[in-house]
């Protein structure tokens, strides 16, 4: 974002940014083992400064609130839904999205059992699907139908494809349905 | 509307400016909508399909994907006669075009209603025999050797008596310039040479879906761009009444406030602080004529309008007197509720007006019908309005509507720069454009037998025909509105069905997936399913019986039931529901296996699909829209429910607007019943066959019949 105005600039607003919230501040964030600087508010969530600030638009939105999983990112390889972590909260921990998901052995195993199975329709959850597949694989590498059910009941798809997530995650792991 | 295509599509061929071969497809479309009246520009360059020196083919595709596989299965087609690789094949998306692109189905380039392998079935593949036929007599030509002693494979043409072969690419210059074929030189293949079509060919589009890579609508970033969160007045028909604009600029990034008519956008340089803006903004609103609208209200006024007569679809035989004369009566009404589409992508529309020009880019359905209606309010000529068509986030119907497009061109017309209008959930949801509320009143006698000798239906509702495609909405009938209702599968002697239009006060009404069959499938194989508990016949013995003169629909039904084990004893609690249709040219039975607990609640353990879609494109593709079509009607059966209170939509996101999840998905298993017929549509028919199938099942286990979706399990409580 270099060469942006500040906000008191473009608005005319002299008194602008005052309280806790309203302070500068740039945070550093390493993504996919990049670090970046970004200057926005403490509360901002991680998705919208991933997607509009460091444009990077393979993680979702789907509904803000933690419902639907579109979002979903690796924070310290724990599952995070990105539209409801502020900025804020990550400090120095080490962020994973869809786009570096591939370089793990969980996610790389996964993105080809995806396309052996030919899970997704409009795959716009699809992102949120694999990141929460990856984060179950690598805490529970041979995981059950009852593990998948809990690691993945988070992550909505409108288009239907959960019998074949549901096949394409116990393909990467060498495991089989109950 | 549906008519089937059995024109042939006018082909042209010529050069490309850069060398290579091109065809021009122009098919013939009966008539046009006010929105394609106008003649397209005279020249485009882009043609419908473009072989270059490399041999690598362009399909420009005039359809969208959103999940249907339709960028596979479009190509797979052309790809079979034109005898090439599927990886030879690239796809662009097609400007908007009614002249080059119309689909010949809905008259105007438009994804929708299960059209898009139903309408370029036969103009793709003789596109692709038109190509290959010049191609081998380019080849022909060079060797000095008859076309008929060649032959092509995999984008080379082969002269097999000599063992000489020539790639496509080094033939496209010469075939440009020879002569168009006459028809009787360019022959279709034998549908059992096929060496493509009926294969599961893998996704073009899939690759992309599971890196991240795949740009949405949503996902488009154009330099200088700026982000818009919106809020639109919470009751249909409102305007803004007051907006501290001030407040909202002190949020951090904010960079300008815009009121349009309906709504307010806070313009930021990122969603988080745009949506901030906007609640800073404390917008109060002027809500207009409708801020007293009920859900109850609405119902009553369905409730009273359909006790008149509407508008004859169908009527054979004497239903009137032939119900009088019956043994036994039924009759029931049925009711279907507002639905939303909640596609996992929400509304989203990037634009930049200028002087001169206006650029969209956004996942759309309906091209030309942007293109047209934002013509109109920037005043620019068509021309001078580009649209970037995207990859859609799920359709289901919602984007084949330009509100969202005419909204972010209205806000982007006071913004200086290229912005990114972005719905929040809870903005897709209260301001979606809904699946129309039904409410269906059925009476029918059946003899002594239990065979059904009367039937009368008539459906009430709005009509979205009458505001989307005024031209087909003659004589006060709308045709989806009875689809599915006015031909019944079954052999009814005396039937009447008629429509009657009633408008909800404040609530846009817009198409959905199936809405048409998904609405009246459900209406007519519950009403069915009641005949056979009357008649105290087996449901699918009942079916069979009145099936005789309708040898698919038969054929499914027997399939389905036979792979589901029907009839075979099930645990206590457990029951099992049939369905079966025909709709979108395609036949389908499906059968669910559910458990209804102690408390009502449902579990749906397995369905069970069969299907004869005449000739199938891509098994692997039909598969999957089962799966998900199913899950989708599943979904819309059990929570989908969309209810006014003051004008208000009540719901907002998935907690009160709910979807399937993983851990509540049931076993689904597709049969498909080969078939030789041109195939059938499929986006939209499993999501209406699932319902009834659910109710019948419900009605088996607990004797509770459900007349009103979606499923009200505390009727079901102690049932079992």
């Amino acid at each position: 974002m270099k060469g942006r105005r500040k906000p008191e600039c473009s608005t005319g607003v002299t008194k602008a940014n005052s309280g806790p919230r309203g302070a500068h501040m740039a945070f550093t964030i390493k993504v996919n083992e990049t670090a970046h600087s970004v200057d926005v508010d403490a509360d901002t969530p991680l998705l919208w400064v991933l997607r509009d600030v460091l444009g990077m638009y393979g993680t979702k939105f789907g509904c803000g609130i933690a419902l639907c999983g579109a979002c979903a990112v690796h924070v310290d390889g724990v599952p995070m839904r990105s539209c409801v972590t502020p900025i804020g909260s990550i400090g120095d921990k080490a962020i994973t999205t869809i786009e570096a998901v591939g370089k793990t052995p969980q996610g790389k195993a996964l993105q080809q059992a995806w396309l052996d199975l030919e899970v997704v329709q409009c795959g716009y959850c699809q992102s949120g699907q694999i990141m929460s597949a990856a984060a179950l694989l690598t805490n529970k590498p041979k995981p059950s139908d009852a593990d998948i059910d809990e690691a993945m009941s988070g992550n909505i798809c409108r288009c239907g494809t959960y019998q074949r997530i549901r096949a394409a995650i116990h393909r990467a792991a060498g495991t089989k349905e109950d | 509307m549906l008519d089937r295509l059995d024109r042939r599509g006018f082909l042209k061929v010529g050069s490309a400016l850069s060398g290579g071969l091109v065809l021009k497809l122009t098919v013939p479309i009966a008539f046009r909508p006010p929105w394609a009246a106008e003649a397209g520009p005279s020249f485009n360059p882009n043609a419908f399909i473009r072989i270059d020196r490399q041999g690598v083919v362009t399909l420009v595709i005039p359809m969208v994907e959103m999940g249907q596989g339709t960028y596979t299965a479009l190509p797979m087609l052309l790809a079979e006669e034109l005898e090439v690789g599927l990886d030879r094949v690239r796809l662009e998306h097609a400007p908007p075009d009614d002249v080059q692109y119309a689909n010949p189905m809905l008259h105007f380039q438009a994804t929708g209603m299960s059209s898009s392998i139903r309408a370029f079935w036969t103009p793709l593949r003789q596109a692709g025999a038109v190509g290959r036929t010049l191609l081998i007599s380019a080849a022909a030509n060079r060797w000095g050797v008859g076309p008929r002693t060649c032959r092509a494979q995999q984008g080379v043409v082969l002269h097999s008596p000599s063992g000489r072969g020539l790639p496509y690419g080094e033939l496209v210059d010469a075939a440009a310039k020879l002569p168009i074929p006459t028809t009787d030189t360019v022959m279709l293949k034998d549908p059992k040479d096929f060496t493509l079509i009926g294969t599961s060919a893998k996704r073009l589009d899939a690759p992309d879906k599971v890196n991240g890579r795949a740009q949405f609508g949503i996902d488009v970033r154009v330099t200088n761009m700026k982000i818009a969160a919106i809020a639109i007045s919470p009751v249909f028909g409102g305007k803004p009444k007051s907006v501290n604009e001030t407040a909202a600029l002190a949020v951090k990034g904010v960079r300008q406030v815009v009121r349009i008519d309906n709504a307010v956008a806070v313009i930021a340089d990122h969603m988080w602080a745009a949506q901030k803006g906007l609640i800073a903004a404390v917008i109060q609103w002027d809500d207009g004529p409708h801020a007293t609208v009920n859900s109850s209200d609405i119902i009553h006024q369905l409730d009273e309008a359909s006790k008149q007569p509407g508008v004859v679809a169908r009527n054979e035989g004497d239903a009137k007197k032939a119900l009088a004369g019956a043994a036994q009566r039924i009759d029931a009404i049925y009711q279907m509720p507002f639905l939303a589409h909640a596609a996992m992508e929400p509304m989203n529309c990037t634009v930049h007006v200028r002087k001169d020009g206006c650029d969209l880019w956004v996942g759309t359905q309906v091209p030309t019908r942007t293109q047209s209606l934002i013509s109109e309010i920037t005043g620019l000529p068509k021309e001078a309005v580009k649209i970037h068509n995207q990859l859609l986030g799920g359709g289901f119907g919602r984007r084949l509507e330009a509100d969202g497009s005419v909204l972010a061109v209205k806000i982007a017309q006071q913004v200086d720069g290229p912005v990114k209008v972005i719905w929040s959930r809870e903005e897709d949801i209260q301001h979606d454009m809904y699946r129309p509320y039904y409410y269906d009143r059925l009476s029918a006698g059946l003899d002594a037998s239990g065979k059904p000798i009367a039937w009368t239906h008539r459906v009430s509702g709005s009509s979205i025909y009458a505001r989307y495609l005024p031209q087909i909405f003659t004589n006060g009938l709308d045709r989806d509105a009875v689809e599915g209702a006015a031909e019944p599968p079954y052999d009814l002697p005396n039937i009447h069905v008629d429509y009657v239009r009633v408008e909800p006060p404040g609530v846009p009404t817009a198409f959905w997936r199936g809405v048409g069959p998904t609405h009246n499938i459900f209406v007519v194989e519950s009403f069915i399913d009641e005949l056979a508990a009357a008649a105290k016949q087996d449901p699918v013995a009942y079916r069979k019986a009145l099936l005789g003169h309708n040898p698919r629909a038969l054929r499914v039904l027997e399939v389905a039931t036979e792979k589901a084990g029907w009839g075979r004893p099930l645990p206590a609690g457990q029951g099992r529901g049939v369905s079966v249709q025909f709709a979108f040219d395609t036949y389908l039975s499906q059968v669910v296996e559910l458990e209804v607990a102690f408390d009502g609640a449902i579990r749906v353990h397995r369905i069970v699909c069969a299907v004869d879609c005449g000739v199938a494109i891509n098994p692997d593709t039909i598969a999957a829209q089962v799966e998900g079509g199913a899950l989708f009607g599943l979904t819309a059966a059990l929570y989908g429910n969309i209810t006014l209170k003051n004008g208000r939509v009540e719901q907002s996101n998935f907690h009160d607007y709910p979807s399937i999840r993983i851990n509540q998905a049931p076993r689904i298993e597709t049969y498909l019943v080969k078939g030789a017929a041109s195939p059938g549509g499929f986006g939209e028919a499993p999501t209406a066959a699932v319902a009834p199938a659910v109710t019948n099942a419900i009605f088996a286990v607990t004797g509770k019949r459900i007349r009103t979706l979606p499923i009200d399990i505390s009727l079901l409580k102690s049932a079992v």
